[in-house]
């Protein structure tokens, strides 16, 4: 009896909150409410409506190059930061603690210092130009073209050192002799690490994988400190349009078909990871 | 064929050269934002107007700190950054507390009882971890609003108890799961009941699994920026939300040794509990990467 009166309050969370909410939340994505929720319900008039919005077409595509950069550049900066770090260096947990540290600062002090250290009259590029290089152009962040790589570059710099900590836990599960092997068949280090240490770090980089994807969907701290979306739309994201329509621009019927559609976004990440590790485990627990 | 020298590990070969080389200039890359985020804010604006971004400061001057702290303006509030530190305090002790408890208590209940309907609810908490906020943010905002707790310091701990949940309970049904089920039975039969087992055997053998989770959560309400801003209403904006009020809304010259002071100030808190961590700060990394 104690027992399940002490799972009560997880039991009205999950209920309420995360099954509640949701289900809330999709109820008024189908209905015309603007500011407040109506019952007039109108099919999936606010999906076409989303989906006719230059603003969001234009959020979904920054998305989906911000995404693919910024996982592309955690993983390959990751990897090669823990692959460096598991030679046996001298300094191994200074230099640990250097690659970590940016991902316990939050994204808006991240967003921030970026700003400043992008400022195009007072940041590098002046700083550049007044050491000798008077044509040096890096004035990406007031770019409508190049702004969203400044995003890449300033959440590649806090969330990289995340990918190396995962992955390092994963280099050093791996066997030892395994490599004393390859090295009297006279293979290669580099070879070794590609053919044989790669594979094995699956798990660890589907972890790290979903970490960051599930993160570059939510992207939002980062945008309204560093950016605000802006110059013009030019950085604009997802999650920030669903805030934008939800509390300034009263459309919370559009705003609820766009979160749907992130959630959904979220759930096709999850499902296809989470079935793997279930197969994986299936399999493990046969022999 | 072999000098005494080749044994030894610490050979001097190009490709220890470069090894190092690469190490030290990513060590470089990481490090140039907190470097240039210190010495902008020890500089007057004179220095700063001459574009060196990456100088040492000519003339060191804390005077950008005292006012970053003490009295820069959100709006028409000239009250500092430190009015954000106080409210940012108030969040994140109450809901780093509370989260604990309740992730303990659900962990001990899903590994030591049987209860029937728990463990879906586990799986469909799990879920929960991953629901973007925007999903459920505007049914929170009236289903608080409606009891009062919309905008209030209840409101932003309970919003924090909440979210914290699936990892918290993850977490120490990971740990629990690690107890021998001996232990258990044991004082079982010495007539532990729930209440008494959990908080004077569970809890106690917990520590360090709570300090993990102190870091955890710590930091992450810390930072958190969005629950806050929507939330906690406009007594009891977090730090990082009037840092970012600080910043991006200031009319008229903008100060840059006082916004790096202030966002200095504002990730003091985290850094600190990092590098004083250590190994910890990595155990709830790894936790919170869902092992379930």
């Amino acid at each position: 009896m104690a027992a399940q009166l002490a799972l009560l309050p997880m039991a009205i969370t999950v209920l309420g909150v995360y099954i509640g909410t949701v289900l809330w939340s999709l109820r008024i994505s189908f209905s015309s409410s603007k500011i407040f929720p109506t019952n007039d319900f109108v099919g999936l008039a606010q999906y076409q409506r989303l989906f006719n919005t230059e603003r969001w077409i234009v959020s979904l595509q920054h998305l989906v190059v911000f995404g693919v950069l910024f996982i592309a550049a955690c993983l390959v900066l990751g990897f090669l930061l823990a692959v460096f770090l598991d030679q046996r260096v001298r300094g191994e947990n200074a230099l640990r603690t250097v690659f970590l540290y940016p991902y316990a600062m939050s994204f808006v002090a991240t967003g921030l210092v970026w700003q400043w250290m992008l400022n195009p009259a007072l940041g590098i590029q002046s700083t550049v130009r007044s050491l000798g290089l008077p044509g040096f152009e890096f004035d990406w962040i007031v770019s409508q073209d190049k702004v969203i790589y400044t995003l890449v570059i300033a959440a590649v710099w806090q969330a990289s050192g995340l990918v190396m900590a995962v992955l390092l836990a994963g280099l050093r599960g791996i066997d030892e002799a395994l490599w004393n092997a390859a090295r009297i068949d006279g293979v290669p280090r580099w070879r070794y690490t590609l053919s044989v240490v790669l594979p094995q770090l699956g798990p660890a980089f589907g972890t790290a994988f979903v970490l960051l994807a599930v993160g570059v969907v939510k992207v939002y701290d980062v945008v309204v400190a560093m950016t605000q979306g802006g110059p013009g739309n030019a950085s604009e994201v997802p999650a920030k349009f669903i805030m934008d329509n939800l509390f300034n621009r009263a459309n919370v019927g559009l705003a609820s078909a766009a979160s749907t559609v992130m959630l959904l976004t979220v759930l096709a990440l999850l499902l296809p990871w989470w079935y793997g590790r279930t197969v994986q485990s299936r399999r493990e627990v046969r022999g | 064929m072999s000098s005494p020298t080749t044994g030894r590990r610490s050979r001097v070969t190009p490709a220890r050269v470069g090894l190092y080389a690469l190490l030290i200039s990513s060590a470089a890359f990481f490090l140039l934002p907190l470097y240039v985020m210190l010495a902008t804010s020890l500089k007057p604006m004179e220095e700063i107007r001459l574009g060196q971004l990456f100088a040492l400061p000519l003339h060191v001057t804390i005077e950008p700190w005292r006012q970053a702290w003490a009295s820069a303006c959100t709006g028409l509030e000239c009250r500092g950054i430190q009015v954000g530190f106080w409210n940012s305090v108030k969040i994140a002790v109450p809901s780093t507390i509370a989260s604990i408890f309740f992730g303990a208590l659900n962990g001990y209940a899903l590994s030591f009882w049987r209860v029937r309907w728990a463990g879906a609810l586990f799986g469909v908490l799990m879920f929960g971890a991953f629901v973007p906020y925007q999903v459920m943010m505007y049914p929170l905002v009236r289903s608080l609003a409606a009891v009062d707790l919309f905008g209030t310091l209840s409101g932003i701990v309970l919003i924090h108890t909440v979210f914290g949940m699936p990892v918290m309970t993850l977490l120490f049904r990971n740990h629990y799961a690690g107890v021998p089920s001996e232990l258990f039975k044991a004082a079982r039969i010495d007539g532990g009941g729930f209440w008494r087992i959990f908080f004077q055997l569970m809890l106690p053998m917990s520590l360090p699994i709570i300090a993990v989770a102190v870091i955890m959560q710590l930091t992450n309400i810390w930072n958190d920026f969005l629950l806050g801003l929507v939330f906690a209403g406009r007594e009891n904006l977090p730090m990082t939300v009037q840092l970012n009020n600080v910043i991006n809304t200031t009319t008229g010259e903008r100060l840059y040794n006082v916004n790096m002071a202030a966002t200095v100030l504002t990730s003091l808190l985290p850094l600190a509990v990092y590098l004083v961590s250590g190994r910890w700060f990595i155990r709830g990394i790894t936790a919170g990467a869902v092992k379930g």
